[in-house]
């Protein structure tokens, strides 16, 4: 059983859903990165996906651009992601690299693989990669034993999830709503049956992620997923935040108030027709 | 090949490449996220039902002929030749002469009426110099569609005259503030709202780049300018040309021209690269000449990249042309040395571009004076016996304030 798989597994086992959280590297700093990505496990985070700043961002809303920006007009490099990992990795948690595909192929799939597994990383997310192009990573990572987490979205076929599901390992990206990441202020109402399309094809966990910035909304997508995923909801709490000391405190605060949310999951609503 | 008069719209290629799943050899394909795979499968479903749709041929045909004013002519050029240093003759497509302005109105009329086929309401498009930007909107005041154009800041600066042009026609023009706000990042920007707004939404994409079906798509609706031009030179010159000139920066109006040519192996295929400041600056847009393979806005290609996959800003004085990426098919007809690609700097187009201005009196595009340059290269290597088509894509109305700055004419602007 992989990290990942025994993250959501324990999570299973105590009745509630696994909270993943996300920061780019090297944000604001890459020390002050690895300090608040630490501070979000010492609060409850259970899976941490750690992004890997990218010039083109075309999956990604507004906040999390400006925090990718930033990494990256401080230096960010593919080796600073490396030693994040390693870094938060030592806490624990299981600890995934979030990253569109150009990055990967031109440090060389199977060599990234490689380095990724010796800085114990436990896999890749890979927004921008379909299945139907994995060929080269799905062989590398079944080589370095990483998992590879694709995604899905609400308008995918069900003969499309199927065929995502069957090439992912770790656990199935729900994308909750159609666009880009960032807070909404309600969790797209397609999740719940996009998670349940999910269920009818693949055993693996389902996690949902984007627009989830709450406790509440957690605890709503606990009701029905095995994760909820947190992105742009702590980089708002770290770009508002005056000074370091704060960002830490704020983080952990928000950690803490998700890692409440998804202990007390609530039930579906039992449908109403008019 | 003969000259179809009965069918201008659209012509969709025999053509070996790209596969069922969008490959030309090692290049193309879909890197998308997962949310645009079914709406790239729809505009795949769209197109394959329409490219053989009678009646869709028919609207396009009638729209290619009165709307946009098909077929283009070709025009000798020989003051530009001789003042340019070429023996050989020099003969252009001209695009130029296509309402809007460009040949961009021959893919945007295409993709609109597929936009009313599929029961879409919005187009939203990406425009570098503004010329797809024009089309775009245009053709959605003509079809009364909503229009949505992201455009670069620095770009909605360069070329201010056309952002008013969109907004005369009905479009909104979202500047884009993000990275170096320039084509690549109005792409971006696109593909965010796309994502959002898929359901009542066409990404009309401009070039023959971006996941597959858009390169195979973009060139069909293009391939008419090559298939007009072969057919005039047959008939008005009783030959083929010796080699075909182009400007590439997606590369939309170079495969346009360069489709028709493919199986006449007498016939040299150039795509002409923006060189910007020199390759050795590092201030250029030259992608398949001075950049390497990765994937870039849904396709893999060759694009302006650094060491770790982060894409290098490119620099043109051309706006249409800068843009770090460059289309799959021409990527793969580099590789399997079919055509041929080169840089041209900022100063050898503009050079050639005040030679056309004061020779043959007509303005052309920036771009295509990147292919004008190249096409006076092969014209002296060529000797008088030989015979170079070039494609005219543009006028150059849009730039003549930058090329007023160049050549140092007073504008009046002030200080």
């Amino acid at each position: 059983m992989s990290a990942l798989h025994g993250a959501f597994a324990r999570a299973r086992a105590e009745r509630r859903a696994a909270l993943v959280g996300y920061l780019p590297s090297g944000f604001p700093t890459q020390a002050e990165g690895i300090a608040l990505a630490c501070a979000m496990v010492g609060a409850g985070v259970d899976v941490v996906e750690v992004g890997l700043p990218y010039s083109d961002p075309l999956m990604d809303g507004p906040v999390i651009q400006a925090a990718v920006h930033r990494a990256l007009t401080g230096g960010s490099s593919v080796a600073h992601v490396l030693g994040t990992v390693e870094a938060v990795a030592a806490t624990g948690a299981p600890t995934l690299v979030m990253s569109y595909w150009n990055p990967i192929e031109r440090v060389g799939v199977e060599a990234f693989a490689r380095r990724l597994a010796a800085a114990g990383g436990v896999g890749v997310i890979t927004p921008d990669l379909p299945p139907d192009e994995a060929g080269d990573w799905i062989t590398a990572s079944d080589a370095a034993h990483l998992d590879r987490v694709f995604l899905v979205a609400p308008s995918s076929t069900q003969e499309r999830i199927a065929a995502v599901a069957a090439a992912t390992t770790g656990f199935v990206y729900a994308a909750s709503t159609m666009g880009v990441t960032g807070a909404r202020a309600s969790v797209g109402g397609g999740a719940r049956d996009l998670v349940a399309r999910v269920r009818a094809v693949t055993d693996l966990p389902v996690a949902v992620g984007l627009g989830v910035s709450t406790g509440e909304q957690a605890a709503e997508v606990a009701g029905y997923a095995d994760g909820v995923i947190v992105g742009s909801a702590f980089i708002q709490r770290i770009l508002d935040a005056p000074d370091h000391g704060a960002a830490v405190a704020a983080v952990a605060d928000l950690a803490a108030e998700l890692a409440e949310g998804v202990r007390r999951p609530v039930a579906a609503a039992p449908q109403t027709y008019l | 090949m003969t000259f179809d008069l009965d069918n201008l719209g659209l012509l969709p290629a025999d053509s070996p490449v790209p596969d069922a799943t969008g490959h030309f050899g090692a290049f193309g394909g879909r890197f998308v996220p997962e949310a645009l795979v079914a709406a790239l499968d729809e505009l795949s479903a769209a197109y394959a039902a329409a490219r053989t749709d009678p009646q869709f041929l028919a609207e396009l045909d009638h729209l290619a002929r009165t709307y946009t004013g098909r077929p283009t002519p070709i025009t000798d050029v020989p003051r530009f030749a001789a003042a340019g240093g070429a023996a050989a003759r020099v003969v252009l497509k001209r695009e130029d002469l296509n309402h809007t302005g460009s040949h961009k109105i021959n893919n945007v009329l295409g993709q609109a009426l597929l936009t009313v086929r599929m029961g879409k309401r919005r187009v939203i498009a990406e425009t570098g110099a503004g010329q797809h930007g024009v089309a775009t909107a245009t053709a959605a005041a003509l079809l009364g569609l909503d229009c949505v154009v992201y455009m670069g800041e620095e770009d909605t600066r360069r070329q201010a005259l056309n952002v008013a042009r969109m907004q005369l026609l009905g479009a909104e023009v979202i500047p884009v503030t993000s990275g170096s706000r320039t084509l690549k990042d109005a792409i971006n920007e696109a593909m965010r709202d796309w994502v959002t707004n898929v359901a009542d939404t066409h990404y009309l994409l401009g070039t023959v780049a971006g996941p597959h079906p858009f390169p195979q798509m973009v060139r069909d609706f293009h391939r008419v300018i090559g298939v007009e031009a072969r057919a005039q030179l047959l008939a008005e010159h009783g030959r083929l040309p010796d080699a075909v000139a182009a400007c590439v920066g997606g590369g939309s109006n170079a495969i346009g021209i360069f489709h028709a040519f493919l199986d006449d192996a007498g016939v040299a295929l150039h795509g002409y690269e923006a060189g910007g400041e020199g390759l050795a600056s590092g201030r250029h847009a030259a992608t398949i000449t001075g950049g390497s393979v990765g994937v870039l806005h849904g396709t893999r290609s060759f694009l302006l990249q650094d060491e770790e996959g982060q894409t290098i800003e490119s620099h043109s004085i051309s706006a249409g042309l800068d843009y770090p990426g460059v289309g799959p098919e021409h990527a793969y007809l580099a590789q399997v040395g079919r055509a041929q690609y080169h840089p041209v700097t900022d100063a050898e187009a503009m050079e050639a571009f005040g030679l056309l201005c004061r020779t043959e009196g007509i303005i052309p595009a920036i771009e295509t004076a990147h292919a004008l340059a190249g096409a006076l290269q092969l014209g002296r290597e060529l000797g008088p016996d030989g015979l170079v088509l070039v494609n005219c894509s543009g006028r150059g109305d849009k730039d003549v304030a930058t090329a007023a700055r160049w050549f140092g004419i007073d504008l009046g602007e002030g200080a």
